[in-house]
């Protein structure tokens, strides 16, 4: 018989190695998922996660794509743990990444063709801006009414869809674009476009601001008494109150933080590698972000670790579609997975196994 | 401008559009009263549109699809109980992992189903009362899931306020160490009512591929998961609530398709987007009210592990 005896605290040891277990674990599970879709299961997971970067072929297109689609979830999870670690759920990221990249884009588009080194900035701050004042609407429902943020932050994502359509169709629109549904480019807009910083690296404004988010949160966590509230409130809630955390100002702060940051990565991904508004712009960067946010053990380094393996999965991901024809859907599929598996080792790291009969109390 | 919208059509349509969404709270309220919060509501949903859609569709038997739609929103719902009972995993995350996964994997079962007609639900004949100017096609010309999910309410509220089983998993979901004491199977209890949540969950994904709608589509589920999940806040865990809560919430959905279609001078994404808002606000008024929050299960969300 074997049963689970609470650990006083969690082991740093497993900590650090159930996500490599769960990584594992997903590769064999998806395998047989592969397996079972009729693909060579070895081929699929080679062309997942060794072909993009290692491949002759495509490598030299595959890495620094890997930069670009890990900034996003790295600026969008570092925030999102924050919250997470402070017991405050904002799924919602998603939603405030979209009103990011609207109301950066907005701004640009409205001073187009201004040629002016202030139009970018100007851009980054609408857009961090924008996801802040989303992800307000849940805070302030939450502290002023209690209303659940989980749920308010989720059924914003539709309303943020929804408003996302009608800038792409209406007011956004390119007035020279012959009637198409999507605004102007912005690439095409020098004053206004996230270009790569360093050419065949993938670093644009956003992957940079993405490290200076990892090394701020590492900061804030270890050594700032805001991060030491983060911590005691969502370890021990009651212990919190004593030490004079204020769990309404925490929700407004995690909330605002995290809005602001998804906010700023929409931004940035309108403004450069998306490069317009469209009406399916959003491409679930909010979602697979909170999947990075457990995977990195809601820790910053962690994170930019996390963030760079599921940026390999995108990438290996298409990859696989072109090159084995395996669903887009598949890839999805193997994602969630990766969450379950997580979920699921994270249970020795908090308890220890314990072999034979319990004693008597 | 005159808008001739049938109050007929709309309140026969509104029972229809309210089905999927009752299904999947009423599931959810047993789950809650439980005291397990299981965020994968859209997840399992979506699980059960596919598996039934494509069970109705090989086998011609819409019966058949129904059940199939409930054991797949179970057997999703098992890998939930197993990683939050038997494991004790975060339920929040527990539960966004089901809604990530079922997205993408309902996805991948679906591909080849897309563009396919469904077989049709048989109506249920009532004889005379479905001829009934008015009150026959509102209440008697639906096909039976609409009933059943009806007589789910008044099974769900009967069982929880007279039985004992209802009375056993009102104390574990209140106290689940108190019940614990007394001898009771916390986390077996737990298990089977998050089962039941992912079966109803499943029949009401089904509800929406095979009668709703009736085809297949990626993420048609469209957030009606979440919608249930509100859905529970807003009935206070009452299951006639419940049920006044889902058909208010079809009605404002059918009534903004209509309006749509009556090419109302407003914008389609701000009618598109009405319902998502008026669950918000719904949310903000219940949740300001202390006496429907007092309601919420004691231990809703909590982690039990049977330390000695």
């Amino acid at each position: 018989m074997i049963r689970l005896e609470r650990r006083p605290s969690p082991s740093r040891m497993w900590t650090a190695l159930t996500p490599v277990m769960a990584v594992l674990a997903t590769m064999i599970a998806g395998g047989i998922m592969f397996a079972a879709l009729g693909k060579d299961p070895v081929e699929a997971i080679r062309t997942i996660f060794w072909d993009p970067l290692f491949n002759e072929q495509f490598a030299a297109y595959s890495r620094p794509q890997l930069l670009v689609k890990a900034g996003p979830l790295i600026l969008i999870a570092i925030g999102l743990s924050l919250g997470f670690r402070a017991g405050v759920w904002n799924i919602g990221a998603e939603g405030q990444y979209i009103i990011g990249a609207i109301c950066g884009a907005a701004v640009g588009l409205a001073l187009y063709p201004l040629d002016s080194p202030i139009v970018f900035p100007l851009m980054v701050l609408a857009g961090a801006l924008g996801g802040w004042a989303w992800a307000m609407i849940p805070a302030i429902l939450k502290t002023r009414f209690n209303t659940n943020e989980i749920l308010v932050s989720l059924l914003l994502v539709y309303v943020a869809e929804q408003l996302l359509a009608s800038m792409a169709l209406g007011l956004l629109r390119n007035p020279e674009g012959g009637g198409f549904p999507g605004s102007r480019n912005l690439q095409q807009y020098d004053a206004a476009a996230n270009l790569e910083l360093f050419a065949g690296t993938g670093v644009h404004w956003g992957v940079v601001t993405a490290f200076i988010a990892v090394i701020f949160a590492y900061v804030l966590l270890s050594r700032h008494l805001l991060g030491f509230q983060i911590r005691v409130a969502g370890s021990a809630p009651r212990a919190a109150r004593f030490a004079g955390v204020n769990p309404a100002a925490l929700v407004v702060i995690c909330l605002g933080i995290s809005g602001a940051l998804a906010g700023l990565a929409g931004m940035f991904e309108v403004a450069g590698p998306a490069g317009q508004i469209t009406i399916d712009f959003n491409s679930n960067y909010g979602f697979t972000a909170i999947i990075v946010a457990f995977l990195g053990r809601l820790n910053p380094i962690g994170i930019l670790l996390a963030g760079i393996l599921m940026a390999l999965t995108y990438i290996g991901g298409e990859l696989a579609q072109f090159m084995l024809g395996v669903p887009a859907a598949a890839i999805q599929a193997f994602q969630g997975m990766l969450l379950f598996f997580l979920l699921a080792v994270d249970v020795l790291s908090n308890f220890r196994l314990r072999l034979g009969k319990p004693e008597a109390a | 401008m005159m808008l001739n919208i049938s109050l007929e059509l709309l309140l026969a349509s509104l029972m229809v559009a309210a089905t999927p969404i009752l299904l999947a709270a009423l599931g959810e309220l047993v789950t809650e009263k439980s005291g397990v919060l299981n965020l994968g509501v859209e997840g399992m949903m979506i699980i059960g549109a596919i598996c039934g859609f494509a069970v109705a569709v090989e086998t011609g038997s819409t019966i058949l699809g129904f059940i199939a739609a409930a054991l797949g929103g179970a057997v999703l719902s098992l890998i939930f109980a197993v990683l939050t009972q038997v494991l004790m995993s975060n339920q929040v995350a527990t539960g966004l992992a089901l809604t990530l996964f079922g997205l993408g994997f309902s996805a991948l079962i679906g591909q080849s189903y897309a563009g396919l007609k469904p077989p049709p639900v048989p109506e249920l004949d009532f004889g005379p009362l479905s001829n009934l100017p008015f009150v026959g096609p509102v209440l008697f010309q639906h096909d039976a899931m609409v009933y059943v999910s009806i007589a789910l309410v008044a099974a769900i509220w009967a069982v929880l306020r007279f039985s004992r089983v209802g009375l056993i998993l009102r104390a574990v979901g209140e106290n689940h160490d108190a019940a614990h004491a007394l001898g009771y199977k916390v986390v077996r209890i737990r298990i089977l009512a998050i089962l039941f949540g992912g079966a109803c969950a499943g029949l009401g994904g089904a509800y929406l591929s095979l009668v709703r709608v009736p085809q297949w589509t990626e993420g048609m589920t469209a957030g009606a998961g979440w919608i249930a999940l509100a859905l529970v806040v807003f009935g206070a865990w009452k299951p006639w609530r419940v049920l006044l809560g889902a058909y208010l919430f079809g009605g404002i959905t059918v009534l903004q398709l209509n309006l749509q279609a009556a090419g109302l001078a407003v914008p389609v994404e701000i009618l598109s987007m009405s319902p998502y808002v008026i669950t918000i606000l719904v949310l903000v008024v219940m949740s300001a009210d202390r006496r429907a929050s007092l309601n919420a299960p004691a231990t809703l969300g909590r982690v039990f592990h049977a330390s000695n």
